[in-house]
């Protein structure tokens, strides 16, 4: 079982699938927030559903939209269900403090090449650790 | 994080729910990032869009502005809404959006902001000064405040925005804390931009090459570009939404820009800018122009309205403002002219932030064509095939239906 330490952390612990690529995340630029998919056809993980996966994920991207509409996708039961990156902007922070989502952001090392796609992952906010389960 | 005696009173409720609920919003980020303390701001900008906000988002403002205490402590103003109400029928709106916006607009009435609906708010309402803190949402007007105006602002979302206008002040982290505002990375230039797509491609490049919020490009061989402001603003907002980042310098031009020992860590030339630009040039046939993102200036308008004089258009065109531009505009007979050939000018919203997926399907609207290398990056998310090219090539677009 590898763990993985975080700088940042918030929210409370979980377990969940993890959907990983070495990509950005925006919620306004990169999702079908309707059907719960990537939609951007240049993003690694275009097509995929990301509802109630924990999305492992390089840097957040672009607008300061993704602030409100991680609580609206969250009240719809369209929501990841917690958020780790490399590197996390004050609005995916806002956002997911808004929303009530988990996240760890800021690892030694580049944490989307550590997690096995669709691995089972845990998440410790308390702890700010990330557990590799089992794929 | 350290709290003063105000943010203790904040903290235990005697100032009312409203800033209570605020100030624990703003403990939670700031902890997040390690802010040891709080920072007054004197301005906050807070994009409340009702596409982004949604149902569930339109009732939170209203409950929040129901709390004991809802009434903002600065002024706090907003980024555009989702609609020109004036226009909505042209854009075939659905009347459940236009609904939803006017809840939207009545509850941040009730908390006492202004509805000023600008992305260019230092164009047009009040440029923050160097050294002034100020709670800024919509990337384009926080990467301008912070670079070109030397003034001090992190990207803060709609509900952090809100949130510091309630309680006057934002946790001091990011680029409110001088070492967060230095250069990171060294970029020369070589090659001037002429165009404002061009200034916005380059800034496109730029950002892809920074990639992350915490990186301030320091940008040099600009020196005698002069690019004035609203080169400056396609050029920074574009930066902002291919890379996320928050802050440039610009040498020579910028206030903060010193020369520093950085090694050069790229070289962008015409070549990388018109790669990104062919990106955006799939197809020659358009069956929309749009001018926005960000709102024109009346600089711009003017311009457009020149392009427009004696033309007669085959294919729509927008040309989207804001609601203090546009009585100028009007004034100034630059409205009369865009619509003279069949152009609309639209006020308070901005294309990508009013339901601009759902705009499409019901105007059968695909290839888009636009000056804004900001609206590129975004609108191939919402189902477009977005078009990148200078003004004169969009408006000659709308005349014969494709671009030359």
């Amino acid at each position: 079982m590898k763990e993985f330490q975080a700088k940042h952390a918030m929210g409370s612990g979980l377990k969940g699938e993890a959907l990983v690529a070495s990509d950005g995340f925006s919620a306004r630029y990169d999702l079908d927030r309707i059907g719960g998919s990537f939609s951007r056809p240049s993003h690694k993980l275009a097509g995929q559903s990301y509802v109630g996966k924990i999305l492992v994920l390089d840097t957040a991207k672009g607008g300061v939209a993704s602030a409100w509409m991680l609580r609206e996708m969250a009240a719809r039961g369209r929501a990841p269900a917690a958020l780790v990156f490399n590197s996390v902007n004050p609005i995916l922070a806002q956002g997911a403090a808004l929303a009530g989502l988990a996240m760890l952001a800021g690892f030694e090392c580049d944490i989307t090449s550590q997690v096995p796609h669709g691995a089972q992952v845990e998440i410790d906010p308390a702890r700010r650790i990330l557990r590799v389960l089992g794929s | 994080m350290k709290l003063n005696d105000l943010e203790r009173a904040m903290l235990a409720g005697e100032l009312g729910g409203a800033p209570q609920k605020a100030l624990e919003h703003q403990i939670q980020v700031g902890e997040f990032f390690g802010a040891a303390e709080f920072v007054e701001v004197t301005q906050a900008h807070v994009m409340a869009d009702t596409e982004s906000l949604g149902e569930s988002g339109v009732a939170w403002l209203e409950a929040l502005a129901l709390e004991e205490g809802a009434r903002v402590r600065v002024p706090t103003i907003t980024d555009p809404r989702g609609t020109d109400f004036a226009k909505a029928a042209f854009l075939k709106q659905a009347h459940w959006m236009l609904a939803l916006e006017r809840r939207a607009i009545e509850a941040l009435v009730r908390l006492g902001v202004a509805m000023t609906d600008t992305c260019i708010n230092y164009q047009t309402i009040q440029a923050p000064t160097r050294g002034e803190s100020v709670a800024f949402g919509d990337t384009g007007v926080v990467i301008y405040a912070n670079s070109v105006c030397g003034a001090r602002s992190n990207f803060e979302g709609g509900p952090s925005a809100l949130a510091a206008g309630l309680t006057g002040r934002t946790p001091r982290y990011g680029f409110h804390l001088d070492e967060q505002r230095r250069g990171t990375l060294r970029v020369r230039v070589e090659y001037v931009p002429k165009r404002l797509n061009d200034w916005g491609a380059l800034g496109g490049v730029i950002g892809r090459l920074a990639g992350n919020y915490w990186a301030v490009p320091a940008i040099e061989g600009l020196e005698d570009a002069w690019p004035g402001s609203d080169a400056l603003k396609h050029f920074g907002a574009a930066m902002a939404s291919f890379g996320s980042v928050a802050m440039f310098h610009l040498m020579g031009v910028t206030p903060e820009a010193v020369p520093g020992s950085l090694p050069i860590a790229h070289r962008v030339g015409e070549a990388q800018v018109r790669a990104l630009q062919a990106a955006y040039a799939g197809t020659d046939e358009v069956d929309v122009v749009v001018f926005s993102a960000p709102q024109l200036s009346l600089y711009e308008l003017r311009a457009l309205a020149a392009l427009c004089d004696g033309r007669r258009f085959v294919k729509p065109l927008l040309a989207v403002t804001s609601p203090q531009v546009k009585p100028d505009a009007d004034r100034f007979g630059y409205t009369q002219r865009i619509e003279a050939a069949g152009g609309h000018v639209l006020a308070g919203m901005c294309f990508y932030q009013s339901y601009a997926r759902e705009v499409a399907e019901a105007n059968g609207w695909k290839r888009l064509a636009t000056n804004s290398a900001k609206m590129v990056n975004i609108l191939g998310g919402y189902g477009y095939v977005p078009l990148l090219a200078s003004m004169e090539r969009c408006v000659q677009a709308a005349v014969t239906g494709k671009l030359p």
